[in-house]
C-alpha cells in the first residue's frame, strides 16, 4: 500500500504548478511560468528593468490571469510607479479601483526612527496581509526589500523577519516576486538568495562596443528544468519582452506553397515557382547592385498577394525607400496605406544585435507578418567579424520558420573578386535560397548580373543572367553565350542588335526562295497542260484516223459483197472495237 | 485588546496635550505589554499631565498601518509636536527614548 500512495504525491511533484508570467518568452524560458505558491527572486544591477519585471508580472497576472496581485514598493511611491507604468501602456489607477491591483508604498526615513529594544515587523506583515485580503491577491510582489536593510539598523532582527515573511507567503500559498540589488560579489548586496531559493532571475545590463543589452538568465529553478542562457530582452512600449532564441528546435513544418520572388526572371530560375513558403533567402552582393530592389520588389509581391509583410530598413528611411522604389516602378506607399506593409526604419547602432532581433520579434507578434524583409542584415553587426550575427540570424530565422514566414536578408559583400562564400560562411548555411548580385567591369561600363548560388529543395537555374531596372520594375535578360562567353550591357545589346539582322537577312532569303518555287511550280503546271494537250490531240487524230480507215474497209466492203444483213453486223462489231482501242 | 482602556489611563485631554504620542502594537504579545509600560513609566517621570498616548492595535485595525508608514512594532509614533518622530523597539532603552521623542528630562539626575 504504502508505494501505491507515494506514486501519485511523485507525480505531482514532478509537475511543479506554475503561474504564467505574461511576459513574453519569459515563460517559455522557464516552462510554463513561475514557480506557484513561492517566492522569486529576481537580482540585478539599477536600471536592469526589476520593477518594470515585477510590476508587469503583476499586471498581466490580474489582466490575463484573473491573479489579483499587491505590489509593496519601497523605492518609488505609488503615483510614481502609476506613472512609470503608464508609459508602458498599464494602468494601474484602473486596476486598483477593479480591485485587481494594490499598491502599498512603505517609506523608511532613518532619520525619523530610534531603536531601542526588542521588536518585530509585525507591521509590516499585518500590512502585506490585509492588501492581500483586501482583493484576494494571489500575486505580490516586493520591490526591493533591501531598502530596509538600509532603514533599519538591527539587521539581526531583519534577517530573521525576513526569513519568517518569505515563510509566510509560502505559507499563504503567494507567487512572489522579491526584487533585489546585485552585490559585488554575492548575487545580491545583502544575500537575499539565502532565503528565497526556489527561483532566482538575474537580470543584467551590459554595455559592449557602446552598445548595451539587457540581459535575463534563470539562475536557479528548484523542481523544473529551465533554459539556462542569457537571453537579452527587451523594455519596450509594451512592456518586457524576452527572447527565448536557442531552446527552439529544428522541427518546423516544411511548406509546398511556393511564393513568387515579384521578379518574373528571378521565379523562373528558381524552377519557375519562386521560393516555397517559410524557407529564408539571402541576397547578398557589392554596392549598389540592386540588393533592396530584389527585397521591395519582394515585399510589393507579397503585398499584391493580399499577405502582410514587414519591412526592416536599416539604411534608409521608409519614405526615401518609398521614394526610391518608385522610381523602379515599385510602388510601395499604396501597401502602407493598405496596411499591409510596415516599415520599421532605425540605424543599426540604436541597439545591439540582439535587442534589434527582440525588438524584430515584437514586431513581427505585432504585425504577423507573413514575410519580413531584412535589408541588410550585415549593418546589424557592428562587430567586424561577425560572430555575434549568426547565432543571431539563426535564432531569427528559426523564430520565422516555426511562425511560416518567409524571409528575405540581403547582406552587403566586399566588391573584390573573389569568393563570395568565405566572407558569407557565417550565414548562408543557414538560408535556403542564396541569390548572388554582381557587378561585372567590362567594356567600360558595369553591368548588373544575378544568380542562384543554391536553392534547396527546388531545381534552379545555374546561370548568371542579367538584371536591370526598368520603370516598371526589375527583371532579369536571358543571357547570351557567344564563344563561351556571357554577353551583358552594350555587349549584349551589340549582340541582340547583330542577332536581330542576321534573321532578317535570313527571313528575306526565305521568302526569296519560297517565290522562286512558286513561279518554277507555276512554270512546271503549264508545261504539264501543255503536254496534255498535245496528248489529247494525238488521241483526237488517232482515233480520227481509225475511224476513218474503217469507214474505207466498210464501205470496199460492201461494194463487193451484196446484201444488206452482212454489212450490219460488220459495221457493230468494228464500233466495238473502236471502243476497246479508246 | 482593550485600545480604550489604555485610552483612558493613558490621559485626560488628548486633543489639547502637549506631546500626543500613538504606540502601535500588534496583539497583545510581551513586547507590546512592555513598550504600553515602559511608555507610561517615562512620560509620568518627564511628560506628566502634558500628554495623550493612543494605542492602536493593528491586529484590529491593519488599515492604520500604511498611514504612518508602521513596519515594525511595537512602534512609538510623535504626532505632536511636529515633526513625527518614530521609535521602535519595547521602549526598554529610557534615554534613547528621550532622545527620539527629544524629550528634556526634567531631573538631569534621572538620566
Amino acid at each position: 500500500m504504502p508505494p501505491r500512495q507515494k506514486r501519485p504525491n511523485k507525480e505531482k511533484d514532478r509537475e511543479l504548478p506554475k503561474a504564467s508570467t505574461g511576459i513574453q518568452g519569459l515563460d517559455e524560458i522557464t516552462s510554463g511560468g513561475l514557480p506557484r505558491g513561492r517566492p522569486t527572486l529576481v537580482c540585478g544591477g539599477a536600471g536592469c528593468g526589476k520593477t518594470l519585471l515585477a510590476a508587469e508580472f503583476l499586471v498581466r497576472g490580474a489582466t490575463e490571469s484573473g491573479e489579483p496581485g499587491v505590489f509593496m514598493m519601497f523605492e518609488e511611491s505609488a503615483p510614481e510607479l502609476t506613472q512609470n507604468m503608464r508609459s508602458m501602456g498599464f494602468d494601474l489607477d484602473k486596476l486598483q479601483k477593479q480591485k485587481k491591483i494594490a499598491l502599498d508604498y512603505v517609506h523608511i526615513e532613518r532619520s525619523e526612527i530610534e531603536e531601542t529594544g526588542d521588536y518585530d515587523l509585525e507591521g509590516l506583515f499585518i500590512r502585506l496581509a490585509h492588501a492581500i485580503d483586501g482583493i484576494g491577491a494571489k500575486r505580490v510582489v516586493i520591490d526591493t526589500l533591501e531598502a530596509l536593510f538600509s532603514g533599519l539598523p538591527n539587521h539581526a532582527v531583519l534577517r530573521a523577519e525576513l526569513r519568517r515573511l518569505f515563510r509566510w507567503l509560502k505559507e499563504r500559498g503567494m507567487t512572489a516576486i522579491i526584487t533585489a540589488e546585485r552585490g559585488d560579489e554575492s548575487l545580491t548586496r545583502y544575500g537575499l538568495e539565502e532565503y528565497v531559493a526556489d527561483c532566482v532571475i538575474v537580470l543584467d545590463h551590459r554595455i559592449k562596443d557602446e552598445i548595451s543589452t539587457r540581459r535575463l538568465r534563470v539562475l536557479k529553478y528548484r523542481g523544473s528544468s529551465h533554459g539556462t542562457n542569457e537571453y537579452p530582452f527587451l523594455i519596450g512600449d509594451r512592456g518586457v519582452s524576452v527572447l527565448p532564441i536557442t531552446s527552439l528546435g529544428l522541427s518546423h513544418k516544411a511548406h509546398q506553397q511556393r511564393v513568387s520572388t515579384g521578379i518574373p526572371g528571378l521565379d523562373e530560375m528558381l524552377g519557375g515557382k519562386g521560393v516555397y513558403r517559410g524557407t529564408s533567402v539571402l541576397v547578398s552582393g557589392s554596392p549598389g547592385t540592386g540588393k533592396s530592389s530584389i527585397g521591395a520588389s519582394f515585399a510589393n509581391a507579397a503585398c499584391q498577394r493580399g499577405e502582410r509583410v514587414l519591412l526592416m530598413a536599416y539604411e534608409e528611411s521608409p519614405s526615401q525607400l518609398i521614394r526610391n522604389m518608385r522610381s523602379v516602378g515599385i510602388d510601395l506607399a499604396r501597401w502602407q496605406e493598405k496596411g499591409l506593409l510596415e516599415i520599421h526604419a532605425s540605424r543599426p547602432t540604436l541597439h545591439g544585435l540582439e535587442q534589434h532581433l527582440v525588438l524584430m520579434h515584437e514586431l513581427i507578434a505585432q504585425v504577423k507578418p507573413s514575410v519580413v524583409v531584412v535589408d541588410p542584415i550585415s549593418n546589424l553587426s557592428m562587430n567586424p567579424d561577425g560572430t555575434l550575427l549568426k547565432p543571431t540570424l539563426m535564432r531569427l530565422i528559426d523564430y520565422l520558420k516555426c511562425s511560416d514566414i518567409t524571409g528575405l536578408f540581403t547582406t552587403l559583400t566586399s566588391d573584390t573578386e573573389g569568393s563570395p562564400a568565405t566572407s558569407e560562411v557565417g550565414v548562408s548555411s543557414l538560408m535556403d535560397t542564396w541569390i548572388l548580385v554582381t557587378n561585372l567591369q567590362a567594356n567600360g561600363e558595369r553591368t548588373r548580373t544575378l544568380q542562384v548560388l543554391k536553392s534547396r529543395g527546388m531545381a534552379h537555374s545555374n546561370q548568371v543572367r542579367e538584371f536591370v531596372f526598368s520603370g516598371n520594375g526589375l527583371d532579369l535578360i536571358e543571357v547570351h553565350l557567344v564563344n563561351n562567353q556571357v554577353l551583358t550591357g552594350t555587349a549584349r545589346v551589340l549582340q541582340e542588335v547583330q542577332d536581330r539582322a542576321a534573321e532578317e537577312l535570313r527571313k528575306r532569303d526565305h521568302e526569296r526562295k519560297l517565290a522562286e518555287l512558286a513561279s518554277y511550280r507555276q512554270t512546271t503546271e503549264a508545261q504539264i497542260n501543255a503536254l496534255k494537250a498535245d496528248l489529247d490531240r494525238r488521241v483526237n487524230e488517232v482515233e480520227f484516223s481509225i475511224a476513218r480507215e474503217n469507214f474505207q474497209a466498210d464501205s470496199v466492203a460492201a461494194r463487193s459483197r451484196p446484201g444488206h444483213g452482212a454489212a450490219k453486223t460488220e459495221s457493230k462489231r468494228t464500233k466495238n472495237s473502236r471502243k476497246r482501242n479508246r | 485588546m482593550k485600545p480604550k482602556a489604555i485610552k483612558s489611563q493613558a490621559g485626560s485631554a488628548s486633543d489639547a496635550a502637549e506631546w500626543q504620542l500613538r504606540l502601535y502594537v500588534a496583539g497583545q504579545t510581551a513586547k507590546s505589554i512592555a513598550a504600553l509600560n515602559n511608555l507610561k513609566q517615562l512620560c509620568e517621570t518627564h511628560l506628566a499631565g502634558r500628554y495623550a498616548i493612543e494605542v492602536v492595535d493593528l491586529l484590529v485595525n491593519p488599515q492604520l498601518a500604511a498611514g504612518d508608514q508602521i513596519l515594525a512594532v511595537p512602534t512609538l509614533v510623535r504626532k505632536f509636536p511636529e515633526p513625527i518622530r518614530k521609535i521602535i523597539g519595547d521602549l526598554s532603552n529610557e534615554e534613547r527614548v528621550l532622545v527620539g521623542l527629544d524629550v528634556q528630562p526634567l531631573r538631569p539626575g534621572v538620566i
